[in-house]
Parts: C-alpha cells; structure tokens; sequence
C-alpha cells in the first residue's frame, strides 16, 4: 500500500508533462524538462522517507541539501582545491599545448600521418590509469592533478584542432593565396576562425575529462582535502549525506563549466550554422 | 611567398607512423635515464663512489623500483605477465584483463539495449522526449566516473559484490552515448522519406524496421565505439577502491601502493591493447554490417 502515494506523484507528473508537450513552445520545454527533474526527486525522497532506507544506503534529497548547507566551508575548499586548482589550471595548460602542438603538426604533412593515428588511438585509452604514476611523479598535492588533468584533455582537443585547421576549402585557400597572404596572415585570418568550432567541440568535451581527472587522481593519494579525497573519506565514516554533497558540487560544477565554454562558443562562432540555428 | 600546393606522394601510413613511435621510444629512453638518475646518484654518494657517465646509463635502466622504468623493463613485465605465468594464477595479466573484459562486456551490453531501448521511446514519444532528453544531455556534462569507487563501495555495503557493480558503472557510462547517438539516428530519415511511407501505408512498426533503424546504424556505431571504450575506463576505476583484488584497476591500485612501477606500467598497456581490441572488434562489425546494408562506410 506504501507504494500507492509513490505511484500516483509519478503518473501526476507524467500526466502534466503529456499535456505540455504538445504545446512545444520554448517555456514548454524547459517546463517539461524542470517537472520531470522534480518528479523524480519528489520519487526519491517518498521512497527513502516511506520506505525507511537508511541514509547509509541512499540519503534523501533533504539530507543531502541539509548536508551542502552544514559543509559549506568544506566544501568551498575542496572546490578551490580540486576543481580549480587542479581541474582548471591542466585544463588551461593541455588545451594551450594541444593547440600550439596542432598547429605546429599541420605544417607538415609527415608529422601529420606519424602523430594522428596515434592521438585519435592514446584519446581512446582509460588515461585515467596514469594518474597513480603521475601522483607518485608530482606529489600528492594539485599539481599532480593538474598534470593528469593535462594528458587527458590534451589528445582529444589536439585531434579536434588538426581537424579543424585542415577544414578550409581549396576556394578560400587559393584566395588566400591569390592575395599572396604569407602563412601567418592565412593562419590567423582564415585557418584560426575556421578552425574554432572543432576546437570548441575539443574543449567542451575535455571539461567532463578535467572533473574526472582530477577527482580520479586524488583516490591515489592527495593532502587532507579535495573532492576526491573527501568523498573517499566520508564514505569510509559512512556519511553518506557528506558524498552526496560532494557529488552534487561536482555535478553543479561540471556543468556551469561546460555552460560557460558553450557560452564563448557562441560569442566565438556565432557565424557558424550551427550557432545561428540555434537562434532561430 | 605563395607555394602551390603540388600532390604530394602518398607516403603510406606505416613510415611516419613507425618513426614517430621510434621518437617515442627514444625519448622514453632518455627521460628514464633522467628520472631515475637521481636515485643511483644518491646511492652512490652515500656509499662514497663515483658513477661514469656508461655506468649510469646501464643502472638507470636496470632498477627494480624505477621512477620510470625503460620501455624493455615494461616489455619484460608485460611478457612475464602475459606468458611467463599459468592464466588462473592471481599474477597474470590474463586473468586481470579477463576479470576486467567480462565486466565491461556485461555493463556494455546493458548499457547498449537500455540506450536504444530509451531511444526509441524518445523518439516516439513527445513528451519522454522533452522530459528526458534535457537530462540525458546535460548528464554528459557530469563528472559521473569520479563517483565510480563511491558507488563500488556503497553497493558493496548492502552486500552487492563481484561482477555486477563494475559492470553497473560500465552501464551507466556507456548508456549515454547510446542514447544520444541513437536519438540522432533514428531521427535521420528526412521528411521526404517519411512521406514516402506513408504513402505506402507503413505502419509505424514498419517504418521503424525498415526506414529509421537502418538509416540510425552509422550512428549507433559510431557510439557504440565511444561507448564500449567509456565502459571499460568504469569498469577500470569501478576496480580501484580498495579491496578489489582482481582485475586491472586492482593492478594499477595495487602497484601504486608498493612502488612497482612496472607493474603499473604493465598494466596500463594491457588496459590500453585491451581497448584497442575492443573497439577494433566494434569498428569490425561495423564495417561488415554497413557494406551488406548497402551504406559506403
């Protein structure tokens, strides 16, 4: 019988989102999408409340919100620590290499058909794996995270960018050449911009990869704080609220990071057809 | 100046590739020797001897717990790994890489159906799409592999052990990529074609079988690709909290603990020659697949 009340705020949910659907306005859709996230929430805290479970085993959403405003102190260092000083500052250094690599790769088609097969290979391997080798390198604190940060993005963004330098067409090249523009004036003017939405793509996929770096990286071995040392910690006192807090920072963090690369894409490319559909 | 760009001749992809890897390996060489000098050097002045230059080169190479070992010590683990022991013995890397493999294929084929399952709804369905889809693509954005030893640890408190919560993990990551690629797919088929259909009278059942699964294939392979290699990096860190014992995360973990940086090193390659394999197989499958439905892949 319990589960009756469970039931019903699930079908009162999807009831209501059937109904906007078909509307299929701009608010519409972001409404669909909010009740949907709620519903499931709402689900989540009457089976954790109604069923009793144990907050070792799942916390309810309360919980976990009682706990992000009891740890706030916590929780704001280990985001200075992981997110960053170690996320950000490799994502910076890997993306800035990547591309200087990329263009120096693209001046020569040797290094071209040498160094590509091998990235688009190293960007399919678990890179994770590195990171007990670089902690014992760089020691245990940001800057061995930072160090895997920069391995992982680097390959990925570096095939995206070779792409994307290649994605001129021969019309824009020979008008390029016919103003006799030297390689610099075509790189910069022609090349560069041409290449920006592939080297967005790079970038926006790598800000998940930098998360994951660096929390990864601080399972092996880290100072008395960070993400990953904390949700490592906490799940070995079981407070479970604590991990959930941390996840909940991370998954907050994961975003707005990837939403503020879309964002300068879109100031970046707006030119793009891709952007500009997005508009319309 | 402008040059005009002559057709150059095909070098073949083996000459620059094989040179690069060459380069690799030197550097390699000549990192190992750098990283590991400075313990040799330390020994040395400790017990009051000099080293000449040859005498460094040939003990930097030869440590047991190198900072970087060379590329032959990781060739000789991987082979006394690999070979040297019996495939059930807990030293092997076969068996790691086995423990390992089975758990990636499990999550892999869970997370594969669940994706298409969910794509199929979507794409029938208005409103799973408007609920739904927002979530699934802002879910790629989430660090959700660093959770991966948390989740390892918790379903092992309610006595879930073994196979089943790696491969959960693996699922979760490979779900994913399924479902974005295969909503994309399905949704291939232009308005011309779907008219045609109905103009034929095609059920919806029909349509799905022989216009939008067909036309979606490039691209659940496509993701299929990306998928089966985001299973095994979670199958991989699923292994890492501790008291994982099998498989290659456990290696990694283990040797990290203990110096033996050539067990880590050896591990790595495994991982990485068992992902290579992995989605060559897939790449394979793809390319046979494609050609007998008529697609130029």
């Amino acid at each position: 019988m319990s589960t009756l009340p469970i039931i019903g705020v699930w079908l009162g949910g999807w009831a209501i989102n059937l109904w906007l659907a078909r509307f299929d306005t701009r608010a519409s859709r972001a409404a669909v999408a909010a009740i949907f996230g709620l519903t499931l929430i709402a689900l989540w805290e009457m089976t954790v409340r109604i069923h009793e479970v144990p907050a070792v085993i799942l916390p309810a959403p309360s919980q976990i919100a009682a706990s992000i405003v009891q740890n706030r102190s916590l929780l704001v260092t280990d985001f200075v620590q992981t997110i960053l000083r170690g996320a950000l500052t490799g994502w910076v250094i890997g993306a800035t290499a990547a591309i200087l690599a990329a263009i120096a790769i693209d001046r020569s088609p040797f290094l071209q058909k040498g160094l590509l097969p091998i990235g688009n290979f190293v960007a399919a391997l678990p890179i994770v794996g590195i990171a007990p080798i670089l902690v014992m390198w760089f020691g245990f604190d940001w800057h061995s995270k930072a160090a895997v940060v920069v391995v992982m993005v680097f390959f990925p963004i570096l095939v995206n960018m070779v792409a994307g330098l290649r994605a001129t067409d021969a019309l824009q090249r020979d008008l390029m050449a016919s103003w006799a523009a030297p390689y610099g004036a075509s790189l910069i003017l022609m090349r560069l911009p041409a290449a920006l939405p592939f080297l967005f793509n790079g970038l926006k996929i790598t800000t998940t990869l930098a998360l994951i770096g660096a929390i990864v990286a601080e399972f092996f071995g880290s100072p008395t704080k960070g993400m990953g040392f904390r949700i490592s910690t906490a799940v070995g006192r079981l407070d479970l609220p604590l991990v959930w807090a941390e996840i909940v920072v991370a998954a907050l963090a994961g975003t707005c990071f990837y939403a503020i690369v879309a964002l300068i894409e879109r100031r970046a490319t707006f030119w793009h057809p891709s952007q500009r559909n997005n508009r319309g | 100046m402008p040059r005009l760009r002559l057709p150059r001749p095909d070098l073949g992809g083996i000459l620059p590739v094989s040179t690069v890897l060459l380069v690799i390996v030197a550097v390699w060489y000549a990192a190992a020797i750098g990283m590991n000098a400075r313990w040799e050097r330390d020994q040395a002045a400790r017990a009051g001897t000099q080293v000449s230059a040859m005498q460094m080169v040939g003990l930097t190479l030869t440590q047991d717990r190198p900072v970087l070992p060379a590329p032959h010590q990781v060739a000789a683990g991987l082979y006394q790994g690999l070979a040297g022991q019996k495939i059930t013995s807990p030293r092997s890397l076969v068996w790691h890489a086995w423990v390992t493999l089975s758990a990636t294929l499990a999550g892999f084929g869970i997370g594969a159906v669940a994706g298409t399952a969910l794509a199929i709804g979507i794409v029938h369905s208005r409103s799973m799409d408007q609920s739904v889809m927002p979530w699934a693509v802002a879910s790629q954005t989430v660090p959700i592999l660093a959770i991966a030893p948390m989740v390892i640890v918790v379903l092992s408190s309610m006595g879930i052990t073994g196979l089943l919560p790696k491969a959960i993990i693996a699922a979760w990551l490979s779900f994913f990529p399924v479902l974005v690629g295969m909503v994309k797919g399905l949704r291939t088929p232009d308005a011309m074609q779907m008219d045609q259909m109905r103009s034929w009278n095609a059920s919806r059942t029909q349509i799905f079988w022989h216009l939008r699964l067909p036309s979606s294939l490039p691209y659940l392979f496509a993701s299929l690709k990306v998928a089966i290699a985001a299973a095994l990096v979670g199958t991989i860190v699923g292994e890492l909290p501790a008291g994982a014992t099998a498989g290659l995360g456990a290696r990694l973990l283990s040797g990290s603990y203990y110096g033996q940086t050539v067990q880590i090193w050896a591990a790595l390659f495994t991982a990485a020659a068992l992902a290579a394999i992995l989605v060559a197989i897939v790449a394979r499958i793809e390319r046979g697949t494609l050609a007998r439905i008529g697609h130029r892949a």
